[in-house]
């Protein structure tokens, strides 16, 4: 019972930990708490389920056949790209047109106001273009296997934590080896040394919104498979997310990771104790706590020496 | 040589403030080097902190910017260097690189190294150099970041250390190194003495020597004027956002106007101390 609680949290945390990573990117190198992630989540599962309506005539129900024992196959796998592009694409259109005139102006406050705002009418969009009844991506029905006792998975949740797996791993090296990871890094730790030394600001600022945003999009994906797709998934992630962001510490990604696993875990082995209905409060406790108890988070930058 | 000019002056004088700037200018032939005209900047639109300046500084040349705090020294390096809005010239050889952004100047042969916060401290030494290598192609990459280390071996042993472990001298020789890089044409510094134990201004400024005689133009300002002035060829003193002498390093050196601007006695006839 307990270990199954500890996997549902395990499972639940690489989502948040996905969210989180972009999160904590965003607002450490653009500088803003950005409350639209969440619906970035939302959209890049709703890309994906319009993108599978538009392909539907020629590869009804998810395409014949699925991965082994997957739900989806080959039309899932071809919307996956497209569905994070989109979403990356939506990210930079609103940098576009509201969040870079707002920051030339002026105070991080009134960016994190208007993310807010814009939040609001990306999740009020979802409900009016698709109900606000959940959807799926397929109907197939998933079977839990028993990988230990007492505790069953399905293939769908094991393809989630390989998925995040790869991409955190991905992300690290892209972050550590790279030209723009780099760049990004410096960006991130002093805006103006950065652009002395010769990076370019506003590709930072574009990279991050695309792998930002894409993560998000991939994590909507992950909960559109193995949960379901609500208008409101993204937003009822969204405490989650800053919660697990600031826990890690913002800036670090291993940290967001570190923090969407804790919260995950805490969320899902408060179930049993508390009951469902009081779940979405432990992210909050969480987030508390560590403002009070650690405000840098467990692998946040110490500044001089981190 | 040295030459007193108080009191507001326009920009129909400078000209003639640049001739006299020549004889030290004319001794590096190929390099490229500095040409600041009427530089006009500050923080907000109508209240200048630099108030029409002008200076040169010519290849294979150091040249000082010395003035008491709040005369625009940094203001005026950092409009330079493209971080604070400025109106006026500022050349590179031929090229006007005023308006353009901070980050476009290095790839224009301009670097800059800020007083404070001047390297990555969440990041190796090795990376430092390598985030300022990244606007070369890679082929020579790593041969110009161990150049721009041999000038300090100090950094050699540590390229693996993160730089928010390093101390505070061998930070600042990575603050010059990453700017080295690039291999600029003009190296601008802020301070690069400050906070520094007296030894360690000497071996830092020593170095411009040896970054002056690979015939970049340094500009260095220097709230240290005894030191600056032993390693300059030239200086500038600014009082107020305005050049106020300027000439030969030597000769500055025993200007008397010079060390009672340092003294703080500012003449009754002057205007008060600035802010």
């Amino acid at each position: 019972m307990w270990l199954q609680q500890v996997t549902n949290g395990v499972i639940l945390g690489a989502t948040i930990g996905l969210g989180a990573i972009g999160l904590t990117l965003t607002y450490s190198i653009l500088r803003f708490a950005n409350f639209t992630h969440g619906e970035f989540i939302a959209w890049g599962a709703y890309f994906a389920l319009g993108l599978l309506a538009l392909a539907a005539p020629w590869a009804p129900d998810a395409g014949p056949g699925h991965f082994g024992p997957l739900t989806v196959g080959w039309p899932f796998v071809a919307a996956a790209p497209l569905a994070v592009a989109l979403t990356a694409g939506l990210a930079l259109g609103l940098d576009r047109v509201l969040f870079r005139p707002l920051a030339r102006r002026g105070a991080g406050l009134t960016l994190a106001i208007a993310s807010f705002g814009a939040s609001l009418a990306l999740r009020n969009a979802l409900v009016f273009l698709y109900g606000p009844q959940p959807d799926y991506f397929t109907r197939e029905i998933p079977i839990a296997r028993a990988v230990l006792p007492g505790v069953r998975v399905t293939a769908d949740q094991v393809f989630l934590l390989a998925v995040t797996l790869v991409l955190v791993a991905a992300l690290h090296l892209v972050l550590t080896r790279t030209g723009l990871g780099r760049a990004m890094r410096a960006t991130s730790e002093n805006p103006a040394l950065a652009e002395v030394a010769g990076i370019d600001p506003s590709r930072v600022a574009r990279w991050t919104w695309i792998i930002g945003a894409g993560l998000a999009a991939v994590g909507g994906l992950l909960v559109g498979l193995t949960v379901q797709i609500r208008p409101l998934m993204g937003a009822e992630l969204l405490l989650p997310l800053f919660a697990a962001a600031i826990l890690g510490g913002i800036g670090s990604v291993p940290g967001a990771l570190l923090g969407g696993l804790i919260v995950g875990l805490a969320e899902a082995l408060a179930v049993p104790l508390v009951g469902a209905e009081y779940r979405a409060a432990v992210a909050f406790l969480i987030l508390l706590v560590v403002l009070l108890v650690r405000p840098r988070g467990l692998l946040g930058p110490r500044g001089d020496a981190g | 040589m040295t030459d007193q000019e108080s009191g507001p002056t326009g920009p129909a004088g400078r000209g003639r403030g640049d001739a006299r700037d020549r004889p030290a200018s004319d001794r590096g032939t190929q390099g490229v080097g500095l040409v600041v005209r009427h530089l006009v900047a500050g923080y907000e639109p109508g209240l200048p902190i630099v108030r029409g300046v002008s200076l040169s500084v010519a290849p294979g040349e150091i040249v000082a910017l010395l003035g008491p705090n709040g005369a625009g020294k940094s203001t005026l390096v950092k409009a330079v260097a493209g971080l604070v809005p400025a109106a006026g010239q500022v050349r590179l050889g031929d090229r006007e690189i005023i308006g353009a952004p901070a980050h476009r100047m290095v790839h224009m042969g301009l670097a800059y190294v800020p007083q404070t916060e001047n390297v990555f401290t969440r990041m190796t030494v090795e990376e430092n150099l390598e985030v300022a290598g990244a606007i070369l192609p890679s082929k020579i990459r790593q041969a110009r970041m161990d150049g721009a280390c041999e000038l300090f071996p100090e950094l050699t042993m540590h390229r693996r250390l993160l730089a928010g472990r390093l101390s505070g001298g061998q930070r600042q020789m990575l603050a010059v190194a990453r700017a080295l890089v690039g291999e600029p044409r003009v190296l601008v510094l802020d301070e690069p003495s400050a906070g520094l134990a007296p030894l360690l201004v000497e071996v830092v400024l020593a170095r411009l020597r040896e970054i002056r005689d690979r015939g970049v133009a340094v500009l260095v300002v220097e709230q240290n004027v005894r030191a600056a002035l032993a390693v300059a060829d030239r200086a500038y003193v600014l009082v107020e956002g305005r050049e106020r002498l300027s000439g030969r390093a030597a000769t500055l050196a025993t200007d008397p106007e010079v060390a009672r601007l340092y003294l703080g006695g500012i003449g009754a006839g002057d205007s008060p101390r600035p802010q």
